[in-house]
């Protein structure tokens, strides 16, 4: 991680004697630098303050929900009860508990399967590797709306659109989740130090050993990104879930869309607000322990070096 | 893609004619290995693509106006897609307000979406890329708070935003310092779309910065040593070099992220749910899917053409390489271009050029 730009920044090496210049050359570095956290103060902010705001209307009395101190004010714990009430027909816990199963199928699924093919696309030499290529990063584009009309006719043909039919949403979550682990992964391991396993063999491990005993722990970070990646994806996802989920198998996105209050067209901003916090911090949790991981898998691929 | 042709070529010839076996056992397990994952796309993606352009060409079931008769479909021809494109509802126009009327107005409020956001977040991602390139202390909790709007739904994102641009709320009150008078952030026609665009702004910004922070991390920096002993100015500097070099996995970005745009759906559906004009293609479809299947498969045929030829356009034009071939298959016309970092990495193998993101929009 070279510093380029702020080699770039501080003018020509200072030479002795010449003051003035010295003094031009500190007063620029400064100012450079005041610049600099400067911006780093917005990029934080805009990180955090959207965020920071939900937190703290979330422990806010319901009757000052549009009070706008900066800091928690009529802090209570009441929001989170109200976001848990089933009393008006809000399934949030239920939710969430569809939301993991449905998160882990889909993860599982899309690294058994991809695995494969991402070793083979990282590995293998074999005519048609960029068509199969081509065909995943076309997957990954594809809008997930060109599959609602089909699939539900489909799933209301197999009688899939009622009751606990957690595929009818792990499969079309499959589809999205299943191109984003294989290209993470193909870029993962295209930069493993496979000649380690070669090294293995030549010591006398079987072609099994030199995988399970070198390459698999080489490769765990990378897959456990990967893996992450993927829950994240099928956590978040809205569209799909929307359109494919009943009263049994609803996600949290769709119960948080669909939140009811008191009254009806009136929004019940502060429950609402704790259940998208309940939502979010397992994700936040993610990001603050594995950001350096998951920078690398967003990023993973040809633009590394 | 005669690229495949080529680049299959280029590794075979080389190698030398004992080897041949061993390839052919390796592309015996390549296929075997890639072969699940052909399966479950073509029954997860391909089938319902060819099924929804199937449905596309029928009509819906339903009485038959000139009999009174219950009929079970049969072919419409090209009608579900004249009643988008031509807006035709029947034999007549739709008349204004029903769901066909909206086609265009869906068709350019998405392309407005797209283009205003990704070129907002290009400018922006630029910049805290740039900031984020320095030394300082703090740089994992900078990347932390900057992975905190991608890290959340796009629901909650819409419901936060939801909350903020209440007229009581946040925004408001803070646009009130600088003297602007409240917005009707989820209604009124301009407020509605700005509402949405800074929503995603915000929400996808960070994911720009990064890749264009990984391209930018790749500059050697003698390059930039040798730009100042020459003289160039900070603007050239960065015209004449950051830019050239960080184009290709900017390009891909930009490509990722246009395609996200222009399938828009949790945004608008939340936010604002459609209201002052915000109903993208996206959820023009799933309104439509509600009242007849064919005419909705026809616009989801026509919203994929749309993304698909998008698509095409950058990869074939804009220099979004998303696939990177071995040097070997390497057009001629690349060969003069400076070499970039990406040609090593080629070199390397490493075919995936970059990640998008599944946001969910």
């Amino acid at each position: 991680m070279t510093t380029a730009a702020t080699t770039a920044s501080t003018t020509a090496p200072p030479t002795s004697g010449q003051s003035e210049a010295q003094e031009i050359h500190f007063r620029s570095n400064r100012n450079a630098k005041i610049r600099m956290y400067i911006g780093l103060a917005v990029l934080v902010l805009w990180g955090l303050a959207p965020f920071y705001w939900m937190v703290v209307t979330a422990f806010r009395d319901v009757g000052y929900t549009f009070d706008s101190t900066p800091w928690p004010t009529h802090v209570t714990l009441d929001n989170f009860k109200t976001a848990f009430s089933t009393a008006r027909g809000n399934h949030f816990g239920a939710a969430l508990g569809h939301s993991v199963i449905i998160g882990i199928v889909t993860t599982a699924v899309a690294m058994l399967v991809g695995v494969f093919a991402s070793y083979a696309l990282a590995r293998l030499q074999f005519p048609g590797k960029y068509a199969v290529l081509g065909v995943i990063l076309g997957a990954s584009m594809f809008p997930g709306v060109a599959l609602v009309s089909p699939l539900f006719q489909m799933f209301s043909n197999l009688g899939w659109l009622s009751g606990a039919n957690y595929q009818a949403l792990i499969i079309p979550n499959i589809s999205f989740a299943l191109p984003l682990t294989i290209y993470t992964l193909t870029a993962f391991l295209a930069e493993m130090p496979w000649e380690l396993e070669e090294s293995a063999r030549i010591d006398g491990c079987t072609p099994g050993q030199a995988f399970r005993k070198i390459m698999l722990p080489l490769a765990a970070p990378g897959l456990f990104t990967t893996a992450i990646l993927a829950f994240i994806a099928s956590w978040n996802e809205y569209l799909l879930a929307q359109q494919f989920s009943t009263n049994q198998t609803q996600t949290v996105t769709v119960a948080i869309a669909q939140f009811t209050g008191a009254q009806p067209h009136q929004e019940p901003y502060t429950a609402v607000m704790a259940a998208g916090t309940i939502v979010t911090v397992p994700l936040i949790i993610m990001v603050l322990v594995f950001q350096r991981a998951i920078v690398s898998g967003l990023t993973a691929g040809g633009v590394k070096g | 893609m005669s690229s495949v042709a080529q680049s299959t070529a280029g590794p075979t010839q080389k190698k030398p004619a004992k080897n041949k076996g061993l390839n052919a056992g390796q592309a015996r397990t390549g296929y075997l290995l890639v072969a699940p994952t052909i399966i479950f796309l073509s029954v997860i993606i391909i089938y319902p693509l060819l099924k929804a352009v199937q449905l596309s060409f029928q009509k819906d079931a339903g009485l038959d106006p000139a009999t009174g008769l219950f009929v079970e479909g049969g072919s419409a021809g090209v009608s579900n897609y004249t009643h988008w494109l031509l807006q035709k509802c029947g034999e007549v126009d739709c008349p204004p307000g029903a769901i066909g009327a909206q086609f265009y107005d869906a068709f350019w409020v998405t392309l407005f979406f797209t283009v205003v956001s990704v070129v907002i977040e290009v400018l922006l991602g630029m910049w805290f890329a740039m900031i984020m390139n320095r030394d300082f202390k703090g740089r994992g909790l900078v990347r932390a708070a900057i992975l905190v709007p991608w890290a959340i739904p796009t629901a909650v994102t819409a419901k936060l935003f939801y909350f903020m641009f209440a007229f009581d709320g946040i925004i408001n009150k803070l646009i009130g310092f600088v003297g602007i008078s409240p917005q009707l952030w989820t209604s009124d026609p301009w407020a509605a779309k700005f509402a949405i665009i800074i929503a995603d702004v915000w929400k996808t910004t960070p994911f720009m910065a990064l890749l264009i922070l990984a391209g930018l991390q790749l500059i050697p920096g003698d390059v930039y040593e040798a730009a100042q002993i020459d003289g160039a100015t900070k603007w050239q500097t960065f015209l004449r070099i950051t830019l050239p070099l960080v184009k290709v996995p900017l390009m891909v970005a930009v490509l990722f992220r246009t395609l996200d745009v222009l399938r828009i759906y949790d945004l608008p559906a939340i936010l604002t749910q459609g209201a002052g004009g915000t109903t993208s293609l996206s959820m023009l479809v799933i309104k439509q899917k509600n009242e007849g299947f064919h005419s909705a498969s026809a616009l989801s045929t026509i919203v994929f053409l749309l993304i698909a030829f998008t698509a095409f356009l950058f990869i074939k034009f804009g220099g979004a390489d998303v696939i990177q071939r071995p040097p070997s298959s390497k057009k001629a016309k690349d060969k003069d271009e400076t070499p970039t970092p990406r040609d090593k990495d080629a070199q390397t193998g490493n075919p995936v050029a970059a990640n998008a993101t599944s946001t969910g929009a």
